[in-house]
């Protein structure tokens, strides 16, 4: 299995499908554990952190996990290769860059990875399309079961599951949603969503996790807290109190924005057309942008019936991907796009290193290909 | 946990306060704490918080005397390094540092410090039956806070049962 294999389509977690698919993007869950009687890795010599990885590689790929599973040894992959992973949500930006013997286990429909010597020993993850976070919960504490009974975890009986750092103790589960906020954006009441995250202990990231940026309107929204908490009632609280309350704001805000401020709305949703098929030049960053305005168009349009003249020129737009049976243009092929001209991917399906200006053009001209005028 | 000033917002701060032997506990949140001067509004990183409070704790020496008990004797870490890199050497240094991560650990998870969740299949009895415990304390916390009386009743016999 190559990785070229994945990176000329979307994960089936950027889809945009699943339950209130029209905010949120996609459900993650993720466990950290360590083995008992190893250091945590920041201690650890080269030749522990091997055997580390040697004996939990060995007990992942031998486990039943539902799905076709393949092995990267992320330490011995090119830069680009762990950047896709990284734009894929496969493997963290912190686990692209460590030091030392360390690998990913993924499974081919890229739902499952487990990657071993990241921060701890092991970080497990699920992600699925839309709001599905029982159903990863589910799929995460079967797999995690499975593995703890052939390994021996780090467990104490006041503290958990022992994590590296402290703030992971306890459960050591992170709950998080990318949430697709453009309404609140537009409106000028992000604020308001952020505000609401604080008051509820939550953190908010961009769209590559801490430190970075939210770019495209897509926030992830997750848990602080995993210690003196049981896994099923912060998954709970998500499901029934915080994700409703926050999906309630951003629904509030593209009413309002259909019934006083169409004019805006219909704005950027033009420019963003216009630029988009016609750019020869776009970076990641306005690409990203602007995409985001055709999204919200396009769920607008769908979800609530909306109909603006820039609406109804997006909505017949034609779609040649073959995976949307009116041929019209589509939410996956948004997200395709989307994900698919970003820097690592453009480079790794044109199969060589290209620079700003190379890949720039590139993007313009994949994105033009896909949004041109139905004849 | 409600804040305690304005009864609506979830309290994320928690004083401590022991003055003539008498200790009184404050549960608010950030914005009723600006208001009341008694924190800055801010939003730390990870490292910020780390550094901050373990910069108002004991230094090493003073929990543990001028000794080689400030080192974790299994893999030599100290809580200098702590400071310095955000994570711990070891799962001992959980043990070893338990005084001096406490403020900490109670501060990044909402003023909890037992755990209450999953239990691995593998653990002693003993291990499961404490965090059982636990689980049972937090149920009941939770059925007080909601004024379901009969629960809490319920919940406290059968903690009566484990103990």
């Amino acid at each position: 299995m190559e990785l070229t294999d994945l990176s000329h389509d979307i994960n089936e977690w950027f889809s945009g499908t699943g339950p209130l698919a029209d905010i949120v993007v996609s459900s993650r869950i993720r466990l950290a554990r360590n083995l008992a009687g190893h250091r945590f890795l920041s201690n650890c010599s080269v030749e522990e952190k091997a055997e580390i990885l040697e004996k939990l590689k060995s007990v992942l790929m031998s486990l039943n996990l539902g799905d076709e599973v393949f092995y990267i040894s992320v330490d011995k992959e090119s830069e680009l290769t762990r950047n896709v992973l990284v734009e894929r949500h496969l493997i963290s930006r912190h686990h692209a860059m460590a030091t030392g013997p360390r690998g990913a286990v993924i499974a081919r429909r890229e739902s499952f990875t487990a990657m071993i010597n990241e921060e701890d020993h092991l970080r497990l993850q699920v992600l699925k399309a839309g709001c599905q976070l029982a159903a990863c919960a589910e799929q995460i504490d079967r797999i995690d079961t499975m593995i703890e009974e052939r390994v021996e975890y780090a467990f104490s009986p006041r503290f958990g599951y022992l994590t590296a750092c402290p703030t992971n103790l306890g459960t050591a589960i992170r709950v998080s949603v990318m949430l697709h906020m453009p309404a609140l954006k537009l409106t000028g009441q992000i604020e308001k969503f952020l505000g609401a995250a604080k008051d509820m202990n939550l953190a908010v990231r961009g769209l590559f996790g801490e430190g970075t940026e939210a770019a495209s309107d897509l926030y992830q929204l997750s848990n602080q807290v995993s210690l003196g908490v049981n896994e099923k009632g912060v998954v709970s609280e998500f499901e029934n109190v915080i994700i409703p309350e926050i999906v309630e704001y951003e629904k509030t805000a593209r009413k309002q924005l259909l019934a006083k401020q169409s004019d805006t709305l219909d704005d950027k949703i033009a420019r963003a057309m216009a630029l988009l098929q016609n750019a020869h030049l776009i970076s990641s960053q306005e690409a990203l942008f602007l995409l985001s305005h055709l999204r919200l168009g396009l769920n607008m349009h769908e979800h609530m019936g909306a109909s603006t003249p820039a609406i109804e020129r997006l909505c017949a737009l034609h779609d040649d991907s073959g995976r949307d049976e009116n041929d019209r243009l589509s939410i996956r092929t948004i997200n395709r796009l989307f994900m698919l001209t970003l820097p690592a991917h453009l480079q790794l399906n044109y199969g060589k290193s290209l620079d700003v200006t190379h890949r720039d053009a590139l993007r313009a001209q994949i994105i033009r290909d896909a949004l041109h005028q139905q004849s | 946990m409600q804040c305690q000033i304005c009864q609506k917002r979830t309290a994320t701060i928690h004083l401590t306060e022991i003055s003539e032997g008498v200790r009184t506990e404050m549960h608010i949140c950030e914005q009723c704490a600006v208001e009341q001067g008694v924190a800055a509004h801010s939003q730390m990183s990870v490292n910020e918080l780390l550094s901050h409070l373990l910069a108002v704790q004991p230094s090493d020496e003073e929990i543990f005397g001028p000794s080689e008990e400030s080192v974790c004797p299994s893999c030599g870490f100290t809580l200098e390094r702590l400071r310095k890199e955000g994570t711990l050497g070891c799962p001992l240094d959980y043990k070893v540092f338990e005084q001096a991560l406490l403020p900490l650990i109670e501060r990044a998870h909402g003023g909890k410090s037992n755990h209450c969740g999953k239990v691995p299949t593998k653990v002693p009895k003993d291990t499961k039956k404490f965090v059982e415990l636990s689980q049972l304390r937090k149920q009941l916390e939770d059925a007080v806070r909601d004024e379901d009386y009969e629960l809490a009743a319920k919940l406290r016999d059968k903690m009566k049962q484990f103990e």
